[in-house]
């Protein structure tokens, strides 16, 4: 096997190749794909399609089976609206949900750093339980590793989960299509900005709430109202990376209107006063969809009656075919594209 | 929000665009000093919207993209050294030095911190007082004086754990260097408001005097951008080259006396060498002698690292507005965010950056 060359095969300089993982690579955006692309597909990659979506589809004897996993890691543990275990559970929940999923089944996997408190654990797998509880859906495995002092930092979880897909549900990243209205189901943002605040200390007037919530019952009522054909939850990176990776997947060209992006007025003062862009902010208990037009008054009204989507909004459409693109039509009547997040989010200087 | 909502009024840009569109009845030049205003008219689409008639050049307002190479390879020299603790801004975790950059110190084991003020190095500092804590101090105007501070409680609290590699530099050396050199286009400046709150822009009354180039002190929203343009177009169109303040809520004649005072007390102006630019004589600040005992150089011994730039970027003539980001070979190829060549693509006010973020099929142009 030749040495994966993260560098670009263009590359003439003389920087080096990056020879060890850095922070951007867990970051969801570009520097996540290039590692997806140029390291773990090629080596990993066998039978299943490899649609790159939230949670893969697998036919079992004529039922379809979504599985995910997905791993959390999180500082503090606790934060404002939530914690690392309500987080696990949510993560996995969703990724089966955006690609139509009941979820059935999950496992946990602790990573426990010697010295964590029970109480902390307790407290952690209780919220778990009850997060899994709202959605309907129970575990099924779990497995536990204690690691020395330092070997970690106090406990990470990974959970997977299983889902069944309603036979006649057809959602993928790839479905976009001309036309499609582009909807989100709330305020974007509110989540890493809540975590950011309580780890760094930053008072605002109002606390801000984590969205971490299990998204399932949304996704169910929205497949009632009507025909929806991509659904995505704006995790790391944020809804900008979102679409442009559904862009990328679907082979179109979407507008959006920064007008109609709800945001929080303290996420957007937060973000102002650090030089962050809302629209990369992670998010965890958001989703993004692409509905028929026709179909789209409908499915919102749908989503707005629901616990977790009441500011939900439209925010653009798909446009074209061609060139994957995302264009965004600025507040003051400007235009500009959307790009992936790249690299680690950094606060700026002045 | 209150302080930006009206300022992003799209009624009001509209008004004020059709203003600039009869104020302006010749082509004319203009640059943007600082990368935060580079980056506010790429991220609004206003630069777009703007007269043809007027041309937009980026100028070196960027703290991360001047910042010599030599400085951060003393950086991350110290950055690797087993008993530090490097506290930065985050942004230049991500800026090339020679051969790497201080994400990769850190993922190679050193202990590299993003924090959001230096106070919180000091902090750091009286927390661990077994590990030696050095602070990146770099940036313009705005961020010396929260730098004299952290150097002064460091002091005040006889720290002898904590030092800090400073890189500071100065705005008006750098306007003059600019209106020097031969092949200079810029025929008006919009000053950096945040520099001018801080400072005032008593400095520079006698440079628009003395080179007959309009100076208008501008803010950073839409509206106030699209009026630091007004004011200098209509100086333009008039001949007239005067200081002016287009920015009047944040900014008057004599600026922070109290901020000023802080880094008067710490540093003192000092050659400094600018990324892509070259030296300028006293266009920095460095420590003063009595508080040279918090000078990481002289600490950790670094005073004559050399480094070369990679020959491909040219990021000297971008942040002098001579060349546009797109005009360069490498952009949005060789060099992107991921993997910079020069610091204008790594900063968040970096030009390069700002163009491959809201720009990016001018890479396919150029």
């Amino acid at each position: 096997m030749p040495e994966p060359d993260f560098e670009g095969y263009t590359c003439p300089v003389p920087i080096r190749p990056r020879e060890n993982i850095v922070m951007g690579h867990g970051s969801g955006g570009s520097l996540t794909h290039d590692l997806l692309r140029r390291l773990f597909l090629p080596e990993l990659g066998t039978a299943a399609p490899r649609s790159l979506d939230d949670a893969a589809i697998l036919d079992v004897g004529g039922l379809r089976l979504a599985v995910c996993t997905d791993s959390h890691v999180v500082s503090p543990l606790f934060f404002p609206g939530g914690d690392i275990g309500r987080l696990a559970v949510c993560g996995t929940v969703n990724d089966l949900a955006m690609v139509g999923a009941v979820p059935l089944a999950l496992t946990c996997g602790f990573v426990i750093e010697e010295g964590l408190s029970l109480e902390v654990l307790q407290t952690v797998v209780r919220s778990m339980q009850a997060a899994a509880a709202e959605a309907g859906a129970y575990f099924a495995a779990g497995d536990t590793k204690v690691v020395q002092k330092g070997g970690a930092d106090l406990l990470f979880i990974n959970t997977a989960g299983v889902g069944r897909i309603p036979p006649t549900v057809d959602i993928s990243g790839a479905n976009a299509r001309v036309g499609d209205a582009i909807l989100v189901s709330g305020t974007v943002g509110d989540h890493g900005i809540a975590v950011l605040s309580a780890r760094e200390g930053f008072k605002f007037e109002t606390e801000l709430q984590s969205d971490v919530a299990p998204l399932n019952h949304l996704v169910e009522t929205m497949l009632q109202a009507g025909d929806v054909h991509v659904l995505r939850d704006p995790t790391r990176g944020g809804l900008a990376t979102t679409l442009v990776e559904i862009a990328q997947q679907s082979g179109v060209v979407m507008e959006i209107e920064q007008a109609r992006v709800p945001i929080q007025p303290a996420v957007r003062s937060a973000c102002e006063m650090l030089g962050f862009d809302p629209l990369y902010v992670a998010n965890e208990g958001k989703l993004v969809a692409m509905v028929k037009a026709s179909d789209s008054g409908r499915i919102l009204a749908a989503m707005r009656a629901t616990r977790y989507a009441a500011e939900a909004a439209v925010i653009g459409q798909v446009v074209r075919t061609g060139e994957p693109q995302v264009r965004m039509h600025t507040a003051i009547g400007g235009t500009r594209l959307i790009d992936m997040l790249s690299g680690e989010m950094l606060p700026r200087i002045c | 929000m209150k302080f930006i909502d009206e300022y992003r009024d799209p009624v009001r840009v509209q008004a004020m665009l059709r203003e600039l569109e009869s104020a302006a009845t010749r082509p004319w030049v203009i640059m943007e000093i600082c990368g935060g205003q580079t980056h506010s008219f790429l991220q609004h689409g206003l630069d777009a919207m703007l007269p043809q008639r007027i041309e937009l050049v980026h100028g070196p307002g960027c703290p991360v993209c001047v910042t010599p190479l030599e400085q951060i390879d003393k950086a991350i020299a110290i950055a690797r050294q087993p008993n530090v603790t490097f506290a930065s801004y985050g942004d230049m975790l991500r800026v090339p030095g020679s051969r790497d950059d201080l994400f990769s110190a850190r993922a190679s084991g050193g202990d590299v911190r993003v924090v959001y003020s230096p106070l919180e190095a000091v902090e750091i500092a009286e927390k661990n007082q077994d590990r030696e804590v050095v602070f990146f101090a770099i940036g313009f105007e705005t961020t010396a004086p929260p730098n004299a501070a952290a150097v002064e409680q460091a002091s005040r609290r006889r720290l002898n754990n904590f030092s800090v590699l400073v890189s500071h530099v100065c705005v008006p050396p750098a306007m003059e260097a600019i209106l020097g050199s031969a092949s200079c286009r810029v025929q008006a400046f919009l000053a950096a408001g945040h520099v001018c709150a801080v400072m005032g822009y008593h400095q520079y009354v006698p440079i628009a005097m003395r080179h007959h180039v309009p100076i208008v002190v501008t803010g950073f929203e839409p509206v106030d951008l699209l009026r630091g343009l007004l004011c200098a177009v209509r100086q333009l169109e008039t001949s007239t080259a005067r200081a002016e303040n287009a920015y009047t809520r944040m900014v008057t004649l004599e600026g922070n006396r109290a901020a000023q005072a802080a880094i008067d007390r710490v540093f003192v102006p000092v050659d400094r060498k600018w990324r892509g630019i070259g030296l300028i004589p006293l266009s920095g600040l460095g420590l003063r002698p009595e508080f040279a005992a918090f000078d990481a150089e002289r600490r950790f011994h670094l005073a004559d690292v050399v480094a070369e730039e990679s020959p491909i970027c040219i990021a000297g003539e971008i942040l002098q507005g001579k060349k546009k980001p797109p005009e360069c070979s490498a952009f949005g190829t060789v060099c992107n965010p991921q993997h910079p060549l020069g610091a204008p693509m790594v900063s968040a006010e970096g030009a390069c950056a700002a163009y491959h973020r809201y720009h990016p099929e001018a890479a396919t142009h150029a």
